[in-house]
């Protein structure tokens, strides 16, 4: 039988100056099933909650109906008084009478009836409210960080830092991502390798910490605290247990000719290599689409000049299936390359570069051990013309968005070259400065006070080749749009931050959303920067958006947050607002015909197949079964049900429709 | 017979909770005033909506129906919104078909951020059910002559 | 084999070789040039500069006159022209009541429809299924192929394969046995319609495009657009006085250079009707060997 208890609020006078409630709390009292009701002026203080438990114990309420502001202000307020007073939290519901109704409408006959329908309306559902216990989920405490950049790196070490067990897995032979191709970052101007490298040692030194390189995720399943990951680790053909780093191999492989990825293809490398000399793991792997022996069966040198014999044509890839708590989408970023921008010369003119081949020349270990030269004819060019925003912020281009970080790395490139060759000539071509960080604008300052580099307002239309120089044709529209023409030695184009060419395959690996450009998508723009839709796979770094090292760092130390709250308890409490197939007797078992339309619906797979067995194993009935783990709550599948054997907990079909009946006040 | 400017229609709105009633809290917190006939149901979300009950309500006395989600790529559960979407261009069709006047049933996107846009749709859709006047068309419908319809159409 | 064909004003005037040249071309391929009958003004970039309707309007006069008189086709090839004919196709097939609105200016109904072709793919069609035969002289010489503005862009209208670099007429030339130079200004701007009220500036634009030819050894200039040959041919007095140089190399319309590798003699292509004399184009062609 029910006894429901109904506390109307007058908030102050936020409601009652519109809405006459001592009249529907009157009116609440003759409503089936309220067996008390009051009205107060603030019902969330300390002695509106009080007024609350007392009643449930003195009156020996069922169910109470909080007539209010939004249930999206005090929900969880209420719903914790009700547990204090002994009853389920889940038999407390709100009727909002402020902000839909008494902020909305004047003070009137219709006003005061439209919150008894209201009141009436939640009282129904009360009505048909069962209680409802949060759901547990254990949860394995290991983490899965897939990239070993600078945001990967961050994350693992800030997990494994709070005692927890964490993978990395990372694509190419050595972590370090882009991060370890700079020469020196903003705007401290670090050398990025000797504040990177010792971090990139840690994370392979640290007890809790297990790194995989050379290795891709292969399958996602399973759900949060439970995942299973299977991951691919690839064919190195060099066994890391044997090999010293001792370098011979890679001094006598005779394929010199193979573009080097580090250096971004302004070098060769060998097939079988190490990707830079601060590597780690400083192993090499054998590129096998570029080696003479996979691929003619000729050669075989390196397995000869190896002293320890770690060499091995045979190995396979390998399959590694791991149980995975959580897990860091740390991805990272690709650039647009030259061969993007036609009217810049389609990628054929040798002296146009793009930013991270601009880095490589500044780097020490880079191939021109950090002068700046030209790479047709190794000249060190006396007029340098830098161009922000090529491809960003161009609608034409398909890239609508700023890629954060030119403005800043373009100051800083121009900066350098100044640095080692004071009597050259800097010019940025540029459409506005975006320095928003800390001493950030400080530094492009710098670059214009101190180092000369000239600024010029305006956007390149062409550049073409002439005499072994480079004319950009440009215009200045500071200066009354004025064409400007220089005959410059080399060109660095700030190119657009685009996201991995294969991260749509990885995000569908992993069930995670992605925009239009495939950077992966955060669970609230605002306030979820961290979480995708998916529990239990956080993102961090340059694979949500493009950002620098400093966002990178606090995006990545956010996520491990989350994990090691996610970790904090073995079991994890979860809001019980999930789908249920009903289940019921045999020979019954369920009215679920299993037609799984319901799982096909499901944005989180969250629904699967469930096969019933007698004790023989012999199928009965194939039926939906929700997993509470993964389950949101949305209820998608609840209508799309036809014979309605799927139900939401909290908004059920009988709760809904007792709800539109009430409103309409018809008997229910 | 109650005068057009008497009637006072009965308006049900059907809404999800990440957006449209969230967008309806906003045009609270901004004070916007609108029509007070509408009452609002809520959901976790649009595709949560079984439109079963639109037909309940009609059946009991509502006069005009909403119904108001997340923009499309918006939704809270990535794509509850698109099922609803669907469903109702299907469901419409059907009421179309059995002669049932679709034009009482608003289908709208108000995001969390859209208080006016609530207000506005509000005080739209009641203009409209008050010149269409009370909901009285169940009993007009006519389930022999359908009957005989559908006999004749399955029959061809 | 008959293709509608619309000339233009400038066809008809001051670019008249343009017409004769590609007339003879055509004729040698068996092809037949059919004009359409009554056609008028594109509306040039007075009539999109003025009044959007009639910038669509003009044009559609033009187009729904051929679908009349039963053309699937019509080869287009000034590039002005073409611009116009082919943007108001495409408002006119992209909105139905922008295709009645104009109906209702030219009191004429149609759809609008009918295929437009650049003289580049009119060429690629129609004349070298069947030119090798006729190509009996190798033009032999570096030639500079000058596009313009309007043959290249917008550039979902002139369907060019690559937009910043094109390679369209230098693949003609090579078919003519000339030797096309990689140069800069393929694309750039002539001075267009300036050529009256501001000379001076179509002398210095005109005069950089000329330059970058003659600096990378070009013996003659390829155009497929009277204003484009109008300005580097008829402005060459302001342009060697601006350069305080003596240029002389000519313009020729690529139907003119391809006729005459085709061995049409050089007055039935109208070559004696240029300002800059292309005798010597004419006189560095040489026989293909068999």
């Amino acid at each position: 039988m029910a006894r429901i208890g109904v506390f109307i609020c007058h908030c102050g006078e936020n409601i009652s100056s519109t809405v006459d409630v001592a009249r529907v709390a009157e009116e609440a009292l003759k409503m089936p099933g309220v067996v008390y009701a009051l009205d107060y002026k603030y019902m969330c203080s300390d002695p509106g909650q009080t007024k609350i438990i007392e009643a449930i114990k003195e009156y020996k309420l069922t169910g109470i109906v909080v007539g209010a502001c939004s249930p999206r202000m005090h929900e969880a307020t209420f719903r914790k008084a009700a547990e204090k007073g002994g009853i389920n939290p889940f038999l407390c519901e709100i009727a909002n009478l402020r902000e839909h109704i008494s902020w909305v409408h004047p003070r009137s006959e219709a006003t005061t009836i439209k919150a008894i329908d209201i009141v009436r309306t939640i009282v129904n559902k009360v009505r048909q409210d069962t209680p409802l216990y949060p759901i547990k989920v254990p949860v394995t405490k290991t983490a899965l960080v897939i990239g070993g950049g600078i945001a990967g790196i961050q994350a693992a070490l800030d997990i494994a830092n709070a005692g927890h067990q964490v993978i990395m897995i990372e694509k190419s032979p050595s972590i370090g991502g882009h991060m370890s191709q700079l020469s020196e970052t903003f705007p401290t101007l670090d050398c990025s390798q000797c504040i990177l490298t010792p971090r990139m040692v840690e994370v392979a030194q640290h007890p809790n910490i297990t790194l995989h390189t050379f290795a891709e995720v292969e399958s996602v399943s399973g759900f949060v605290g439970n995942f299973d990951v299977k991951v691919r680790l690839k064919a190195r053909s060099v066994d890391l247990s044997i090999c010293t780093g001792c370098g011979a191999c890679w001094q006598k492989c005779p394929s010199k000719k193979i573009p080097d990825e580090f250096n971004a293809g302004l070098s060769f490398r060998t097939a079988i290599y190490s990707p830079f000399p601060q590597a780690v793991p400083n192993k090499p792997v054998i590129d096998r689409a570029n080696c003479t022996w996979f691929q003619k069966q000729k050669c075989g040198l390196c397995k000869k000049v190896c002293p320890v014999g770690a060499i091995n044509y045979d190995t396979e890839d390998e399959f590694i299936d791991l149980k995975i708590g959580a897990i860091v989408t740390a991805t990272g970023f690709d650039i647009k390359h030259t061969d993007f921008f036609p009217e810049y010369g389609y990628g054929e003119f040798k002296d146009v570069i793009d930013g991270l081949q601009f880095e490589r020349l500044a780097s020490a270990s880079g191939p021109t051990n950090g002068e700046i030269r030209r790479p047709s004819d190794g000249q060190i060019p006396e007029k340098i013309v830098f161009l922000a925003c090529s491809g960003s912020r161009d609608k034409a281009k398909g890239i609508e968005y700023c890629s954060k970080i030119c403005c800043m790395y373009t100051a800083k490139h121009a900066m350098l070259y100044k640095h080692k060759h004071h009597q050259g000539n800097a010019y940025i071509f540029y459409m506005d400065i975006r320095s928003s960080g800390k001493n950030y604008d400080e530094f492009v300052r710098r670059a214009v006070e101190e180092d000369d580099v000239r600024y010029i307002r305006g956007r390149v239309s062409r550049i073409y080749e002439k005499n072994g120089k480079l004319i950009v044709k440009g215009v200045d529209t500071l200066m009354n749009s004025e064409p400007v023409e220089i005959e410059a030695d080399m060109v660095v184009l700030a190119t657009a931050v685009v996201a991995n060419p294969d991260a749509e395959s990885v995000a569908q690996k992993m069930h995670i959303s992605y925009d239009k450009h495939h950077f992966f998508a955060e669970a609230h723009p605002k306030l979820k920067p961290v979480e995708t839709n998916t529990a239990g796979i956080m993102l961090a770094g340059a694979c949500q958006s493009a950002k620098d090292i400093p966002d990178a760092v606090s995006q990545a130390s956010a996520a491990a947050s989350k994990i090691i709250g996610l970790f904090s308890t073995d079991v994890m409490t979860r809001e019980p607002v999930v789908a249920v197939v009903n289940r019921s007797m045999p020979p019954m078992f369920t009215t679920c015909t299993g037609c799984l339309l319901c799982m096909e619906v499901c944005p989180y797979h969250a629904i699967e197949r469930e096969e019933i067995l007698d004790r023989a194993g012999n199928v009965l009935k194939i039926a939906a079964k929700v997993n509470a783990g993964l389950c949101q709550g949305c209820g998608t599948c609840v209508a799309f049900c036809r014979n309605k054997s799927i139900d939401l907990q909290g908004y059920t079909n009988l709760q809904m429709m007792s709800e539109v009946m009430a409103l309409l006040n018809k008997p229910f | 017979m109650q005068s057009m400017s008497d009637f006072e229609p009965k308006i049900v709105a059907f809404v999800c909770n990440w957006c449209t009633y969230a967008g309806a809290d906003l045009a609270g917190t901004s004070r916007t005033q609108y029509a007070p006939s509408v009452r609002i149901v809520r959901f976790p979300c649009t595709g949560r909506i079984d439109f079963m009950l639109l037909m309940k309500a009609f059946e009991n006395g509502a006069d005009g129906i909403i119904v108001s989600g997340c923009h499309p790529n918006d939704c809270h559960y990535t794509s509850g919104n698109f099922h609803a979407r669907r469903r109702w261009i299907v469901f419409r069709s059907l009421l179309d078909f059995i002669g049932f006047d679709t034009d009482r049933i608003t289908f709208s996107w108000v995001s969390a951020a859209e208080g006016k846009k609530w207000a506005t749709l509000v005080n739209e859709v009641t203009e409209h059910i008050q010149a269409k006047g009370p909901f009285t068309d169940l009993d007009k419908l006519d389930f022999i002559q359908l009957k005989e319809q559908y006999d004749e159409a399955i029959t061809k | 084999m008959k293709v509608g064909f619309y000339p233009g004003c400038s066809l008809e005037g001051s670019s008249k070789e343009y017409s004769q040249s590609l007339y003879a071309v055509s004729e040698k391929c068996g092809i037949t040039l059919e004009e359409i009958k009554d056609w008028s003004c594109c509306g040039a970039s007075a009539a999109h500069s003025l009044n959007h309707d009639l910038s669509i309007a003009l044009p559609a006069r033009n187009l729904a006159l051929a679908e009349k008189q039963e053309m699937t086709e019509i080869v287009i090839p000034c590039a002005a022209c073409y611009s116009r004919l082919a943007s108001s196709q495409k408002s006119l097939l992209e909105d139905q009541s922008v295709l009645k609105k104009t109906q209702g200016f030219i009191d004429m109904k149609f759809d609008g429809n009918v295929q437009l072709l650049t003289v580049f793919e009119f060429l690629q069609k129609y004349i070298f299924p069947v030119s090798d035969q006729f190509i009996v002289n190798k033009l032999n010489q570096k030639t500079a192929c000058y596009y313009g503005c309007l043959l290249a862009r917008p550039k979902d209208l002139t369907k060019l394969e690559r937009p910043e670099n094109p390679m369209e007429m230098e693949k003609v030339m090579e078919k003519a046995g000339a030797t096309p130079i990689e140069w800069a200004f393929k694309t750039e701007c002539c001075g267009a319609g300036f050529s009256m009220s501001r000379t001076d500036l179509v002398a210095k634009l005109s005069g950089k495009i000329l330059e970058d030819a003659a600096e990378r050894g070009a013996e003659s200039i390829i155009v497929a657009c009277p204003m484009c040959q109008s300005n580097l041919d008829l402005r060459r007095p302001e342009i060697k006085k601006q350069l305080k140089k003596d240029i002389n190399i000519p313009v020729l319309f690529i139907t003119q250079a391809l006729g005459l590798s085709m061995g049409i003699p050089a007055k039935d292509l109208g070559l004696n009707n240029h300002f800059v004399p292309t005798d010597k184009t004419v006189s560095c062609i040489v026989k293909k060997e068999a």
